[in-house]
């Protein structure tokens, strides 16, 4: 029964989402079901907070490597906590928005969050620089191919693209840069995209209905399935 | 800044010559190295990348831009539609995103306030709230002092559930949010009055790059609601948002460019707007002498490989 109950909910609930997309009648319940999820996604919260402090909590106490981080994370997690919950400091009663203006979560959110956030993302253009420089070598006919459209996309994404070839004459616009970047965006790009998107579309069906007609059952715990 | 004269010349213009002579006869000594094979240490390249985007942030270095049609689009539609409409703009994004991103929301709620729409805010990301207070403090406080919250504009907030919030939203609102970030009632919101859902926007904008975003107000939204659906997003995200252009996503501002673009074409139309805070234009700067800087590199990396290559060839 362990398995047969999951198992038959599965296939109930697949099958009624499914008809409510065609069948008006039965419309509204794939709502509340998508409003169910969203209740449980809320739950994930309390899953992730815990799982964190679990595992840093432990790495502190064992004293495993860099625990002194773990510090930092568990100080800077119950801190951005409480001043969430409890509102410190904000203008309005327990009520009002979390980051109202003025609020100690607002200011550690500006202060402290935002540049970090930031930061750490600013430090990609020094590895996207470094790793270029490594890895965009012209090997093959597809790795020169590759090169060439990576040259006009950074070209036509900046002034200077459009600079470069303003001198051509209308009849050969097609090669100014900038419309060179858009024809590869909207001609090449689109239709790998599209084969992409179509592939994916395909294999979320086909996934869906090992899910709904009982052939996949990992997620029961059967590994072998 | 200081914008002084220095023997007729603007200094912002000296410094710029100043800039790229420093980083071009840098980038000509490594090409010189490179021919007699010399490899370029990491911390050279990260050294370049740093003086070509921190350089052209200290000197002004702007640019005017001409919008690209799926960029005239978005501003076409807003510009199109009549005052009064209402308009979503979801913040999907997080501070990581927000410089790429977070001057396409400023400016795009400038473009609706001006046009006297009324904006919906929400966020399917749980730092989004954080990012619209900026739009909050930077546009509507300083630009539009007289708009008031629940009457020209009201910020739903955030809600958990990414896709799943879309799916209720798009055939009933209230379920999703009761209330709106300050638990003022949904019914009681003058500016909502006669919306139940996401069928009954005029328009809805997307800004993010991440999961949820464009593509999925796209996929949940605007394709099975009939709602006409715009975005912008980070720049190595658009690539993937084409195929759904023009059909099922009007317009799109990808990356800072598409930014900058919007910014341009705005205040040409809004000349009264010209000394609006441009962060999109200015950082462009970086980026055009970085988008060179990593060019060249990809030469002379290619210069050493052809090299290394034919001496393999010789032995």
């Amino acid at each position: 029964m362990r398995r047969e109950i999951p198992l038959a909910i599965t296939i109930f609930v697949g099958f009624l989402l499914i008809f409510s997309v065609f069948f008006p009648p039965v419309e509204d319940l794939g709502e509340n079901f998508s409003l169910f999820f969203d209740i449980i996604a809320v739950f994930a919260f309390f899953l992730g907070g815990g799982n964190l402090v679990r595992i840093h909590g432990k790495k502190l106490l064992k004293r495993k490597p860099d625990w002194a981080f773990s510090i930092v994370t568990l100080v800077g997690f119950f801190l951005m906590l409480a001043a969430g919950l409890f509102k410190i400091g904000n203008p309005g009663d327990i009520s009002s928005n979390v980051t109202a203006e003025g609020s100690l979560f607002a200011i550690m959110y500006d202060n402290i969050f935002k540049p970090l956030g930031a930061t750490m993302y600013a430090l990609l253009a020094f590895f996207v620089a470094s790793a270029s420089y490594r890895a965009f070598r012209a090997k093959n006919r597809e790795a020169t191919i590759l090169l060439s459209a990576a040259f006009v996309i950074l070209l036509g994404s900046t002034p200077l693209g459009a600079l470069l070839t303003s001198w051509m004459p209308d009849s050969l616009s097609i090669l100014e840069i900038p419309n060179l970047a858009v024809w590869i965006l909207s001609s090449p790009n689109l239709a790998g995209q599209r084969a992409i998107i179509i592939g994916i579309g395909l294999g979320v069906v086909s996934m869906s209905l090992r899910l709904i007609l009982g052939v996949e059952r990992s997620y029961l715990g059967d590994e072998g399935a | 800044m200081w914008n002084g004269h220095i023997w007729g010349m603007k200094v912002h213009n000296l410094g710029v010559i100043l800039v790229l002579l420093v980083i071009g006869s840098g980038l000509l000594w490594l090409l010189a190295r490179a021919l007699r094979g010399k490899e370029v240490d990491r911390r050279v390249i990260f050294a370049f990348i740093f003086v070509s985007v921190a350089a052209p942030l200290l000197i002004t270095m702007t640019f005017t831009f001409r919008a690209t049609p799926i960029v005239e689009a978005v501003f076409d539609k807003i510009e199109s539609l009549p005052p009064g409409s209402h308009v979503l703009i979801s913040y999907d994004f997080d501070p990581a995103m927000a410089p790429e991103v977070q001057p396409m929301a400023n400016v795009l709620t400038r473009h609706a306030l001006v046009r006297n729409h009324k904006v919906i805010f929400m966020c399917l990301f749980a730092t989004g709230q954080g990012q619209l207070n900026v739009t909050l403090r930077d546009v509507i406080a300083a630009d539009f002092p007289d708009k008031l919250d629940g009457i020209d504009y009201v910020n739903l907030g955030y809600k958990a559930g990414n896709e799943g919030v879309l799916n209720v939203i798009v055939s009933d609102f209230k379920k999703m949010f009761p209330t709106d970030v300050n638990t003022v009632p949904f019914d009681s919101i003058e500016l909502l009055d006669g919306i139940k859902s996401c069928k009954d926007l005029d328009l809805v904008i997307s800004i993010g790059g991440g999961l949820p975003g464009l593509k999925e107000w796209i996929l949940f939204v605007g394709d099975p609601g009939g709602v006409p659906t715009a975005g912008g997003v980070a720049a190595v995200v658009a690539p993937q948002l084409y195929p759904y252009y023009p059909r099922q996503l009007l317009g799109l501002l990808g990356g800072v460019k598409g930014a900058a673009e919007y910014e341009s074409h705005f205040r040409e139309r809004y000349p009264q707007f010209d000394d609006m805070p441009t962060p999109a234009i200015i950082m462009m700067g970086p980026q055009t002498i970085a988008h060179i800087v990593i060019m060249s590199f990809i030469v002379i990396g290619n210069i050493l490989y052809f090299r290394e290559r034919r001496k393999g060839r010789r032995v």
